[in-house]
Formats: C-alpha cells, sequence, structure tokens
C-alpha cells in the first residue's frame, strides 16, 4: 500500500502487480488524464508540482484510510508532476477487496480524497497563449473555490 | 530573531522567484510571516486560502514557529 509522486511517465504494471492477492475477487483502477478543455478553454499542456515529502505522507495517509474504511486487501496510487501532453496520465489509482462494491467506492474515495488533501498543484497552459493556476485565482467566479473542479 | 527556511510551490514559488530562502525573522507564527511576505512580494492569495505546514507536517494556523524551523505555505490544491 502506497501513494507516489512520480518525475516520469507512469508505468501501471509496477503499481498493479502489488494489488494481486489470493483473498481478492475484485480489483478497481482509475486513470485521471490530461484532457484538452477545462472551463470552456481549449488547453494545450498542462504541468503539475509537488510538495513531494508532504504529498507521500498524506497520499499514504489517504490510502490507509481507505484500507481501514472499506476492508481492502491492498491499494496503490501514484501522481505524475512536470510536464504532461493532451493524453497523458496524471495519476493512477488501483485498489483489490474480496468484493467489487468496496472496491469501487474505495477507488472513489481514494482519488476525491488525494484531489482535495494533497499538496499538488496544477497549472493550466491554454491553446490562447495564457495560463493559470488553477483553483488559485483571486478574482472572478472562482475566486473563493477551494475544491478542485470536477477534472479528473 | 529566528532562522526560519521557506520553501515555496506553484505560484508562490512565481510570485517569489524563488523556491527556497532562508529569514531572519521575529514573526511569532508562520501567519504573521506571511503576512510580513505578502507585503514585501505582493502575494495575491490571502493567509485564509492557504494552509501552513511546518517541517513536513500540516499545521494549524496561526502555526508558531521557533529558530531553525522549515516553513511551506501551501496555496489551494489541484492534483488529479
Amino acid at each position: 500500500m502506497s501513494f507516489k509522486i512520480s518525475d516520469d511517465s507512469i508505468v501501471i504494471d509496477e503499481f498493479a502487480s502489488r494489488l494481486s492477492h489470493a483473498q481478492a475477487g475484485a480489483c478497481a483502477t482509475f486513470e485521471g488524464w490530461v484532457r484538452n478543455h477545462n472551463e470552456g478553454q481549449a488547453v494545450a499542456a498542462l504541468e503539475y508540482e509537488a510538495y513531494a515529502e508532504l504529498a507521500e505522507a498524506e497520499g499514504s495517509r489517504i490510502m490507509t484510510e481507505a484500507c481501514e474504511k472499506f476492508d481492502l486487501l491492498a491499494a496503490e496510487a501514484v501522481h505524475r508532476v512536470g510536464h504532461l501532453q493532451i493524453g497523458d496520465m496524471a495519476v493512477w489509482v488501483g485498489v483489490a477487496a474480496a468484493h467489487r462494491g468496496p472496491a469501487f467506492d474505495a477507488c472513489r474515495f481514494i482519488i476525491d480524497e488525494l484531489k482535495s488533501r494533497v499538496p499538488i498543484w496544477k497549472k493550466e497552459h491554454y491553446v490562447a497563449g495564457t495560463s493559470a493556476w488553477i483553483n488559485c485565482s483571486t478574482k472572478g467566479d472562482f475566486a473563493q473555490n477551494t475544491s478542485a473542479p470536477d477534472s479528473a | 530573531m529566528k532562522t526560519i527556511t521557506v520553501k515555496y510551490f506553484a505560484i508562490l514559488r512565481e510570485q517569489r522567484g524563488l523556491a527556497e530562502e532562508s529569514l531572519s525573522t521575529e514573526a511569532a507564527d508562520a501567519q504573521s510571516l506571511y503576512n510580513a511576505l505578502q507585503t514585501a512580494h505582493g502575494f495575491t492569495l490571502p493567509v485564509d486560502r492557504l494552509r501552513a505546514a511546518v517541517n513536513g507536517e500540516f499545521r494549524s494556523w496561526p502555526a508558531p514557529l521557533k529558530d531553525g524551523d522549515e516553513v511551506v505555505f501551501i496555496p489551494p490544491v489541484a492534483g488529479g
């Protein structure tokens, strides 16, 4: 069970192989991809930055919480940092449980908690040539929006 | 006076123009240190939109400081 920050492209096999468990009857995974639009703007590329030390500590706490709450047999997650292009994988979450219900629920819980608690930041570079740190605006409609928009 | 290391990430790193600095300060806590840095460097985020981390762990505001501490001001996160 772990949460890692990765400077390199996510290689799923590395993490998925750790989910194998003789008591597991279900495996649920989630992939977050870089898409070409957000909030009505055409996105050219993304940049993710993390406070890696605290991100891995907080992410690991989330994985532990998920294991206890959903009675998981295994859980792994990894989040990219650096410059990403459209279609690249930004985050991968995988869990194994005895049955599908807890597996689906835990997968959702982990990605939701990762998005709201882990010190990772996203800068969108727009096709129009501008860029913005998401959730950090202090002007306009989203100035007080401290939760991530539904972007993964 | 105490010596505090401040690490900056994301929008704060860009607005400060640095990833890390060592400061001599009389600020009793991270909140008053941020207020002083915000005035000096024009940070756009108000302190109530940030979280504080001291020595690698989240702390509640005002987050008291002692000599040698490492502080990170955490802008609203956006992973995923």
